[in-house]
């Protein structure tokens, strides 16, 4: 009997052994993320730092969007989107290959570890995944002067908390597919597009009509964006508001990360 | 005898309307290598599974190490090794990579860790690729770190659940070899497989399994003695002539299969009926005679072949 095996050590940390594993193989892809963390954000600030905020702007001014420079006005919804695409690379991938490819996750229940652990281990390796992204962009941001460093730098947790938010739903979601092939479909054309697009990204929620603004008020991005122009700009969002925001991605945490702990364990217990 | 290491009786599993394993009985001993023989399908690695203390049954009991596996997984989960059916390796980390993060699994530490991973990668002749990446390891190679990584908590139990379907020859002799030397060295061995030669090679003592059920259980030679005559004579006609002669060969042998292509015909000495069958004018095209195996002690018992 080996005797260096200690039980309760692993109940207490078992979930960050899931996380450092997962961030090794994730480090294995160091390359590739700095190059899309540093690519995509460039790409943006250009194409509507020097394309379409000048069109805005020679339209409408700064009318429409609280007196703030357009490409300022989109960045914290940038910088959340960030956040969220990165969560949902490193929790939809690991959770499909981890249940269905290579059954990783069979290997890692196999020793002491539980299904709950795996989850939240796979979970907190996706949201320093999601800090390392926000904090390149947030970099960027200060570099080309589309914010001041200050009571700015709370765009970094702000947006980690969306990305963790629809994370948290998204890790549930992907732990319940059987059949993997419709799957990518649907979320990246069904959601994720329309949720960037109709969550008060590239103009505020309160322009669209109203039967079309639900779409905004589900969305984490939709609440994490406010909150980050908020802390940003002081963009005149209320009290309660920031309260509402703050409530809803924290329980999209709460309630996604037990949905998804409950789920692993059912799925593994099979 | 001392108590077992593992203690099952009646499990049963049931799958919505599919009952993959019926209320099966069997106890493992400590240092003993017990083998589960079936066909696919038969139930095997659902069994192994609940033995491994992850997946729940649906009713009887299971003891392992003293201890109801639903009710202290990761207690039971820490003294064993476990070599699933289907290679799960992490294929983007290394062969060293592999084997440390999961002795981190069990909470071992690092010194230990390094030292052990020395010690498995020689026992696992993967001295040399210490550094390569999982996915460009060969099949019989990402097997022996399957097995390098069951050990790797130096476990009371090592569950195997089919070691070596899918490898080449050559490959299977060099994993039953290790194997072997696991057995020598104590480790209590229980495996699953639907090869008789390697249920031969490797088991003490087995169960033959087919629908979820117990069919017979004892020492491969046991099993044999038991369920089949010492020598059997395989006899070849030709498709459409097998079937003609059968009626007439069987009243020559103590019990006859008909195979699809051949008739196998037991007996206690294969040589002499082989002699009484030229005598009677019937030719066989091709013959061979062989000892009993498992594969006819699982044709008698459930009426068909193990790989079908």
């Amino acid at each position: 009997m080996n005797t260096g095996i200690d039980v309760p050590q692993i109940q207490r940390f078992g979930a960050l052994y899931i996380a450092s594993a997962r961030l090794k193989s994730i480090s294995k892809w160091k390359g590739i993320i700095a190059a899309v963390d540093i690519g995509n954000p460039l790409f943006y600030l250009i194409a509507v730092g020097v394309g379409i905020g000048v069109l805005v702007e020679q339209g409408s001014g700064t009318s429409g969007t609280n007196g703030i420079k357009y490409i300022a006005f989109i960045a914290p919804a940038l910088l959340a989107n960030s956040a969220i695409a990165g969560v949902m690379d490193e929790t939809i991938f690991p959770t499909i290959e981890g249940f269905k490819w290579r059954k990783l996750f069979f290997a890692q229940n196999a020793t002491p570890i539980t299904g709950r652990q795996i989850a939240l281990g796979v979970y907190l390796s996706a949201l320093c995944r999601a800090i390392f992204s926000v904090s390149i962009y947030y970099a960027l941001l200060l570099a080309f002067n589309v914010v001041e460093f200050g009571p700015s730098i709370l765009l970094i947790p702000i947006a980690v908390l969306g990305g963790g938010g629809f994370g948290a739903i998204i890790l549930f979601a992907a732990a319940r597919i059987e059949k993997v092939d419709q799957f990518f479909n649907i979320l990246g054309r069904l959601v994720i597009m329309p949720m960037f697009l109709f969550s008060g990204t590239f103009f505020p929620l309160s322009s669209m009509p109203i039967y079309l603004q639900p779409i905004g008020w589900i969305s984490p991005l939709w609440h994490a964006t406010e909150l980050g122009r908020e802390a940003a700009f002081d963009y005149g969002v209320s009290n309660l508001m920031i309260a509402v925001h703050l409530t809803f991605l924290t329980s999209l945490v709460v309630i996604g990360l037990t949905l998804a702990m409950r789920q692993f364990e059912r799925r593994l217990a099979k | 005898m001392s108590k077992p290491l593992i203690s099952v009786r009646g499990l049963t599993k049931v799958f919505g309307d599919f009952t993959a394993v019926a209320g099966i009985d069997f106890d493992v001993a400590k240092g003993e290598s017990f083998g589960i023989l079936g066909p696919n399908g038969a139930g095997k690695s659902t069994t192994m599974r609940i033995l491994a203390a992850t997946s729940t049954r649906t009713s009887g009991t299971v003891e392992i190490l003293d201890r109801d596996p639903e009710k202290f997984g990761p207690l039971v989960r820490a003294h064993l090794g476990v070599v699933p059916q289907q290679d799960n390796l992490d294929g983007e980390l290394t062969v060293s990579e592999n084997l440390f993060i999961y002795g981190r699994y069990f909470g071992l530490s690092k010194q230990f860790i390094k030292a052990k991973i020395e010690e498995l990668l020689e026992f696992a002749q993967l001295e040399e690729k210490r550094n390569v990446k999982v996915e460009d390891l060969s099949g019989g190679m990402k097997r022996r770190l399957t097995i390098a990584r069951g050990l790797v908590s130096e476990p009371d139990i090592l569950l195997l659940d089919e070691p070596t379907t899918g490898l080449d020859p050559q490959a299977r002799h060099i994993l039953w070899d290790r194997l072997f030397r696991l057995k020598e060295q104590g480790v209590t061995l229980v495996l699953t497989t639907h090869f008789m030669d390697e249920a031969e090679q490797l088991c003490d003592r087995l169960v033959v399994m087919d629908k979820g059920a117990i069919m017979a259980e004892g020492t491969p030679q046991g099993l044999i003695k038991e369920f089949s005559s010492k020598e059997v004579l395989e006899v070849r006609f030709g498709s459409d002539r097998n079937k003609e002669v059968a009626p007439q060969l069987s009243q020559m042998c103590e019990r006859m299969e008909t195979l699809p292509d051949r008739l196998l015909m037991y007996t206690e000495d294969g040589e002499k009926l082989l002699e009484q069958i030229t005598a009677a004018k019937m030719h066989p095209t091709t013959s061979l005679v062989r000892r009993s195996s498992l594969e006819d002690v699982f044709l008698r018992l459930t009426g068909r072949t193990l790989i079908e």
